[in-house]
């Protein structure tokens, strides 16, 4: 290196400037709402917290227990579906954003299956055995989805520029959501009412939690553990991880890469197949475009937990999904901004920002050493 | 070629002609590795010596001729055919799988064989070979040091239990004081009786272990001899080892 290039190497640019300023200001921003928010819990009368916002009210422990609750079980749905976009990033280095759409067609699927069950009478006389039915259905359609997905419309473009395949992952979007509309039609559908019992809330330590909640929470706990146990100890995982690090080694060992990158779109599809059945017991509506906004976000957690990253992407939709449903009111809401919680979206996306301001490899994603590169 | 008293070449090329696009990369290229021997084939920048190794291990499909592994022709057979078969690769630049474990990566190298007993048979018999690999089982493999990792490397193919193993560029970017161990490693797997097809650029670290060996010029083999008698070859001398 010549000492010209050492001095301008050591100079800061413009850009490097503006984005000090902004991981400044985001800082500031988001610690003194917090800071606003801790005082005004501790005294409502308190002058600073009146000052600046007098209509701001503050959480109950009730109201910030439903909120963390609800973040997470929403975050673990998120979860799902990122692990999706961060498989197939590490073997492949696209992001997939047909992804959202694989989501959609399991919490399609599981709407069309559970309204048949609920005209049977199974679904209010043998819930839980009718849920497992679902999922089982979903993760067959989404798995089947993922897997032509990648046949038709990824395998031919394996050599292109990555660049190529991503676009190409926005055409097949659109193509399934039309899909769907020509299948199912326009209109918003939903999944048949939950039995009672599963909404009463139960305590679990010193929670009360909603008893859809918590199946929520148990079924993504149950996916996740299964997906860790077969990416870290059966040999189909250990072949994904070779595939993803060295796709002319692996081949050397003998692995099948074209097969280890199938199966990589299948368990993808079927995480996603599950996160569409807790969309469905969740919100109980499911329309061709429910895939777009929870797969964007969940990209954006996948990001936020470092792609390529699996225990990341876990990592990074719970906390996004805690971010979005707590920082509108204890982060916004002190600064005085109207109408918090219809920022919900926003906030996921700020999120998204600024972490990747402050740790550009997302929270667990791991810088290449020097050595590594070489 | 050298003669071997009528036994069967273990692992051939018959007149091989390869392609890249237009560009005619190997002309014609005929070896024999027999079992147990250790050959190297030399050769500077570009001289083919990669392509050559991708062709016998069937990841460069040859335009004309054909790769024999036991008398039977393996062309356009995918490289867990011929793995499966005994024939594998240490890569240059060893390319583990840096955030995978050691142990795991000597398990990728036995990913093709079902036989639990060999395997743990094989694990142990790496294990005493490489003692300092063994120690290191569980941390990832791109944290161990430069001479490690070529351990786990070897190790890692020796795990295929191959009958021939080859070698890309031994002593590519390594320390010369690695380049000595790698040798040692290379010339104690072949007392093991693997046969070793070694590539090379430094002639004269590969000719004072090798049998024999070969010399690739732009795609061509243009010398074909023992190694005492390369090593005394004038030609050679002048173009590899640095002689005027």
């Amino acid at each position: 290196m010549t000492t010209a290039m050492r001095h301008k190497a050591a100079q800061k640019t413009g850009v490097d400037q503006f984005l000090t300023f902004l991981r400044v200001v985001l800082s500031f921003f988001i610690i003194t709402g917090l800071v606003m928010f801790v005082l005004q819990q501790i005294n409502p009368d308190n002058p600073i917290a009146a000052r600046i916002n007098p209509d701001a009210t503050g959480l109950t422990a009730d109201q910030f227990e439903g909120l963390v609750i609800s973040g997470l079980s929403q975050g673990a749905m998120y979860g799902l579906i990122a692990l999706g976009y961060s498989m197939v990033y590490g073997v492949l280095g696209f992001i997939n954003f047909a992804h959202g759409e694989v989501f959609m067609v399991g919490a399609m699927t599981g709407m069309i299956v559970s309204n048949k069950l609920d005209e049977a009478g199974a679904w209010e006389s043998n819930f839980l055995l009718s849920l497992l039915f679902i999922i089982v259905v979903a993760i067959v359609c989404s798995t089947a989805t993922a897997v032509i997905m990648e046949r038709v419309a990824y395998r031919p473009l394996r050599g292109a520029p990555r660049l190529i395949p991503l676009i190409t992952s926005i055409g097949v979007s659109f193509l399934i959501q039309n899909i769907s509309v020509v299948l199912l039609g326009p209109g918003a559908k939903s999944y048949p009412t939950l039995p009672d019992w599963l909404a009463d809330k139960r305590s679990i330590l010193f929670f009360e939690i909603e008893g859809t909640k918590i199946m929520v929470l148990v079924v993504a706990a149950i996916s996740m553990a299964g997906l860790w146990f077969l990416v870290e100890r059966t040999k189909t995982g250990k072949a994904m991880r070779a595939v993803a690090e060295d796709k002319e080694i692996a081949s050397l060992m003998g692995i099948d890469v074209n097969k280890t990158i199938v199966t990589t779109f299948a368990v993808g599809g079927a995480m996603a197949g599950v996160a569409g059945i807790l969309w469905g017991i969740l919100f109980r509506s499911v329309i061709h475009t429910t895939g777009f906004l929870p797969g964007i976000k969940a990209f954006s957690a996948a990001v936020v937990g470092g792609i390529g990253n699996l225990g990341g992407a876990m990592a990074g939709g719970l906390s996004l999904g805690s971010a979005e449903s707590l920082a509108p009111l204890m982060v916004l809401e002190p600064w005085g901004i109207g109408g918090v919680s219809q920022l919900k979206d926003a906030v996921a996306f700020l999120v998204l920002i600024f972490v990747l301001l402050v740790r550009p490899t997302g929270l667990f994603g791991e810088r290449l050493s020097s050595e590594d590169r070489a | 070629m050298t003669d071997r008293n009528g036994a069967t070449p273990l692992l051939e090329m018959r007149g091989i002609n390869t392609h890249y696009g237009a560009v005619h990369i190997l002309k014609d290229v005929e070896l024999a590795i027999y079992p147990g021997e250790l050959v190297c084939l030399l050769g500077g920048n570009a001289s083919g010596k990669s392509t050559t190794l991708k062709t016998l291990l069937g990841m460069v499909t040859p335009t004309t001729g054909d790769v024999v592994l036991d008398g039977e022709v393996v062309n356009g057979k995918p490289t867990s055919y011929l793995v499966e078969r005994g024939v594998t690769m240490v890569p240059e630049n060893r390319r583990l799988f840096k955030r995978l474990s050691v142990k795991e990566n000597l398990e990728l190298g036995a990913y093709l064989r079902t036989d639990r007993d060999g395997i743990q048979r094989d694990l142990e018999r790496v294990y005493s070979m490489f003692p300092r690999v063994y120690e290191r089982l569980s941390q990832k493999s791109g944290t161990l040091s430069g001479g490690e990792q070529q351990m786990v490397a070897m190790g890692r193919a020796l795990m295929s239990n191959p009958r021939v193993l080859l070698m890309d560029e031994p002593s590519m970017g390594l320390a010369p004081a690695l380049v000595q161990t790698n040798f040692e490693l290379i010339e104690q797997i072949h007392q093991e009786g693997v046969a070793i097809f070694m590539v090379e650029q430094n002639a004269n670290m590969a000719l004072s272990i090798a049998d024999r060996g070969w010399v690739l010029q732009t795609g061509r083999v243009v010398l074909d001899d023992t190694a005492d008698a390369l090593m005394a070859n004038p030609e050679l001398r002048a173009s590899y080892l640095g002689e005027a």
